[in-house]
């Protein structure tokens, strides 16, 4: 092993012989990057804050906003996405994120056979395509085929089946638990890593000490394997927000029945782009896609400044 | 010490909900499969049954593979999802290279400024990304998704490789140094091939996203000769969606490749995922 000092004098030497490799090394990556992500996003930006009058473009201000938060023709789908999506991200929160920790607590039960084969079958829909996932769920749920009221007779609770996706109070809750059987696999997958990683010296102490089963799991891994699940819920937070493809799969451009499953992702669509009756607006599509930047960006601001500082990473 | 063996009946307990779970997660995919080789009155009659001799039939897959243009939109998937892959792998390995080897101001940043793009979705920012691609003369070429697709997947990849190149030993490349190695040569001859399983990681966790993708391919490129076959599906399933026959051979047609990626890339994929990769 070289020691430190030779190697900072390598490293100082690099940079006097060596800078041009770092550039041509740098830059094809930084360049793309740069040009299709960083510079549309900023541009994206400035776009919400123009409006055309007259085919040309002119400097609003947050008259944009103004317009999306409190104008009649705006503000009631604008805010009914925002809601919308709130609640799509709570049922994730709520279910995905427990059903995830549940199975990975299940799979790392120690000498556990076929293992690898509940992994690799409970991950499966992860990989599915929005298409696929959301039109096979149509098909199952609708009251054309009778396979969800067969299975629901099955279990003695047909006379709860309804036309779940088409009625507007479950439409929404529909659609976020099809989402949540298609991401389950992520946090399932985060958590059993997480879970995998505690040394068996702590486990055997705790077991030594009478912790066993259940109180094992919530006093000694739930602690332990908090900070996967912080990186899940950022990871939720961050998908959700700017989730479209399930919901235009599932329910159309419009979001239906009557915008009951609009979110985000679908207004700044049929904004942007146009559908049906409605004009593709660019102003007001660059408005919308600000906010979403805006949520998620103040999302993860909350995730790195408040509460990844206070996890306590525990160090083995 | 030896673990107290666990009861039976917990072990049981156990299997079974992970079997109910697995039943979950598998069961849509297994009835689409099934119903797809099924004549129409059977799908309804008896959607839970398998195909039998007098049951089965292959109308729907003659109905997509007459009506729609499959063949055209897997070759597009696949030029854009194949290309897309190399571009991310050989820029972002490169950029990984630079960040993790070489001290030089701004390196912090530069590495903060590429992660950016991991927590912040591309797709914010498409109102201007199609203004510069109709201004650039892409929309509806494979060419727009594959730039868009590129910049998309590079974050993660530099935070990946970037970590794991720092694990490459600096004697090695010291030693290659002295024998005279450009520092392309190292890189490109010394430490690519060392870091080939980080590549494979990298390139599972970046392809699913972008075979799987609806919203750019519908905004930078719907026409139909460049439609992906995720697009192709939802546009074809859309258009028969009362022939179910079509409507689940379509699904299936589209099930089918993932699930075969998967099979053989499953290990790889869940190895990355557990051994920390994303974190």
């Amino acid at each position: 092993m070289s020691t430190v000092a030779e190697v900072s004098i390598d490293r100082a030497e690099d940079r006097h012989r060596r800078r041009w490799h770092i550039l041509v090394f740098l830059a094809p990556a930084l360049l793309v990057y740069t040009a299709v992500m960083i510079l549309p996003l900023i541009e994206t930006l400035r776009l919400s804050l123009f409006n055309v009058k007259d085919n040309q473009s002119i400097f609003v201000g947050f008259a944009n906003f103004q317009v999306l938060f409190g104008d009649p023709r705006w503000a009631a789908s604008f805010w009914n996405a925002l809601r919308n999506n709130f609640v799509f991200f709570l049922i994730h929160m709520l279910v995905q994120n427990p059903i995830g920790v549940a199975l990975a607590a299940l799979l790392s039960v120690p000498k556990l056979r076929f293992g690898a084969f509940y992994r690799t079958a409970m991950f499966l829909p992860t990989l599915l395509s929005f298409v696929i996932v959301g039109f096979i769920w149509k098909l199952i749920l609708s009251p054309i085929w009778g396979v969800s009221p067969f299975l629901l007779d099955l279990v003695g609770l047909k006379s709860l089946f309804s036309p779940w996706l088409g009625k507007p109070g479950s439409a929404l809750i529909a659609v976020s638990l099809i989402s949540v059987w298609q991401y389950v696999g992520i946090p399932m997958m985060l958590i059993y890593a997480a879970m995998l990683n505690i040394p068996e010296e702590v486990l055997e102490a705790a077991e030594c000490d009478g912790v066993t089963g259940w109180s094992q799991f919530w006093k000694i891994k739930l602690p332990l394997i908090l900070p996967s699940i912080g990186i899940i819920s950022i990871l939720t937070f961050v998908g959700n927000f700017n989730a479209f493809d399930l919901v235009y799969t599932v329910q159309g451009a419009l979001a239906g029945p009557d915008g009951a499953t609009d979110i985000l992702g679908t207004l700044l669509y049929r904004t942007f782009f146009g559908f049906q009756l409605q004009i593709g607006d660019k102003s007001m599509g660059a408005t919308i896609a600000t906010v979403m930047f805006l949520i998620i960006l103040s999302g993860v601001c909350l995730y790195l400044f408040a509460i990844q500082r206070r996890m306590r990473r525990y160090q083995f | 010490m030896a673990k107290p063996t666990a009861s039976p009946v917990r072990t049981g307990l156990v299997h079974l909900a992970l079997i109910i779970y697995t039943l979950i997660a598998l069961f849509p995919v297994f009835l689409t499969v099934i119903n797809s080789f099924k004549d129409r009155s059977s799908i309804f009659r008896d959607p839970l049954g398998l195909p039998t001799p007098s049951t089965f039939s292959l109308i729907g897959y003659q109905t997509v593979l007459g009506q729609g243009d499959f063949v055209l939109y897997f070759q597009n998937s696949f030029i854009v999802t194949g290309v897309s892959i190399f571009f991310v792998l050989l820029f972002g390995a490169m950029a990984a290279f630079a960040l993790s080897e070489y001290r030089f101001r701004g390196n912090t940043l530069m590495g903060l400024y590429l992660a950016l793009g991991i927590m912040i979705p591309i797709r914010l920012g498409t109102v201007a990304i199609l203004q510069g691609m109709v201004a650039a003369g892409l929309v509806n070429t494979l060419t727009a998704l594959i730039l868009v697709y590129t910049a998309q997947g590079l974050p993660l990849a530099v935070f990946i490789l970037t970590e794991f190149m720092q694990t490459v030993s600096d004697d090695l490349k010291n030693a290659g140094r002295i024998d005279g190695l450009s520092e392309y040569s190292i890189f490109f001859r010394l430490v690519l091939p060392l870091v080939r399983p980080a590549m494979a990681t990298v390139a599972v966790f970046t392809m699913i996203p972008i075979w799987n993708d609806l919203w750019f391919p519908l905004i930078l490129a719907p026409s139909d000769a460049t439609k992906t076959v995720t697009l192709g599906s939802q546009v074809f399933i859309g258009q028969f969606v009362t022939n179910w026959n079509a409507v689940l051979a379509a699904l299936t047609l589209a099930i089918v490749p993932v699930l075969v990626l998967y099979l053989i890339f499953s290990r790889q994929l869940i190895r990355g995922i557990t051994s920390g990769a994303v974190k």
